[in-house]
């Protein structure tokens, strides 16, 4: 149940998220241990296009990667095929997407 | 526990509706192979039992039974390797229907190789001059890696992604088309590769190496899978392997 465009589209979406990973992982014990507190952190990600599009970026492949994944994991343990398991995918994604972007908005939106 | 010098072996008797395993003593030998004692009970015990076997030198292939829950070619495998306190459970391939106690219906693992391309299409006839094919170039070795396949379908049965996704194309199919995809004399490389970019295609192989692990002829399907992956994969963005 995973042909050549959506392994492809996984594959992307993983080399993708690797190196946002690390930085993510990196500010945030920087910003951890620099002792910042969270009204800091939100004064300098608010506003910041850098990290609307970090982070929303981060959210879609996040959310591509997972959708995906998940489809896999339900096709084998259910046997769910076709146009079901095609819906699944979809709404997976659209979850996952729809929550990524509503934190993405409120971390970086004025 | 099985008195010594006899073996207990619980042999799977049925069809593809139901069954169960029945129990047999075969006297131990010292050289004595899986397929020896299974064709023992079968002349001595039980005339009906259902098996296949053809050469018992490890060649054709069709001789591939689960034995003691591990998928293995019954003419190459001593007893003494695989027996547990004297016990045998013989049992017949997984991931394939049942026609009959130890004989499974390998239509559908063959029609998988036809599913994954690997009907050899020639570029030449027979009037035209043989190609000529370097020995030790890459596609060639790559290809030679896969050839000693023997169909015996213990790579099929061993698959845990054959298991869980019916459609799966499988490792010997797939191993199948990456020879071809390696052999310069093979016409249709294109069609190898597409058919094998689909729903059930290698994309879903998770990597997790039974079919390499259960090889009896120490084959590397999952090698050859991964080339598929790398192929089709460069082979969507318009570069060749």
């Amino acid at each position: 149940m995973l042909d050549l465009r959506l392994y492809i589209a996984q594959r992307l979406s993983a080399m993708v998220m690797a190196p946002l990973m690390v930085v993510h992982i990196v500010v945030m014990i920087i910003a951890v241990q620099g002792g910042l507190s969270a009204a800091e952190i939100l004064s300098r990600t608010q506003g910041s296009v850098f990290w609307f599009l970090f982070y929303g970026l981060f959210v879609a492949a996040a959310s591509l990667h997972a959708a995906i994944g998940l489809r896999v994991i339900v096709h084998e343990v259910t046997g769910l095929r076709g146009a079901g398991l095609t819906v699944l995918t979809w709404a997976v994604f659209g979850v996952f997407f729809f929550m990524g972007a509503r934190a993405v908005t409120a971390v970086t939106m004025l | 526990m099985a008195d010594n010098g006899q073996l207990e072996v619980s042999v799977w008797r049925g069809d593809s509706g139901s069954g169960r395993f029945e129990s047999f003593r075969v006297p131990a030998e010292d050289n004595q192979t899986v397929l020896d004692v299974v064709s023992w009970i079968q002349q001595n015990l039980a005339g009906d039992l259902a098996y296949r076997f053809a050469c018992r030198v490890g060649m054709c292939g069709s001789c591939a039974m689960t034995v003691n829950g591990t998928p293995r070619w019954t003419c190459r495998t001593h007893v003494k390797k695989v027996a547990r306190n004297n016990r045998l459970t013989i049992a017949p391939l997984a991931n394939l229907p049942v026609i009959r106690d130890l004989a499974t219906d390998m239509d559908p693992f063959f029609a998988r190789w036809i599913g994954a391309g690997g009907r050899f299409v020639p570029q030449r006839t027979r009037d035209d001059p043989v190609a000529p094919v370097r020995p030790d170039s890459p596609g060639r070795q790559a290809a030679d890696a896969g050839i000693e396949c023997i169909n015996c379908g213990v790579c099929h049965a061993a698959c845990d992604t054959v298991a869980a996704s019916p459609d799966y194309l499988g490792p010997a199919p797939l191993q199948r088309a990456w020879t071809l995809v390696n052999d310069e004399r093979h016409g249709a490389r294109g069609a190898v590769l597409a058919a094998v970019s689909g729903a059930g295609g290698c994309h879903n192989c998770h990597s997790m190496g039974n079919c390499t692990a259960h090889c009896p002829k120490e084959l590397d399907p999952l090698r050859a899978i991964a080339g598929l992956k790398r192929a089709t994969f460069l082979g969507a963005f318009g570069k060749e392997i």
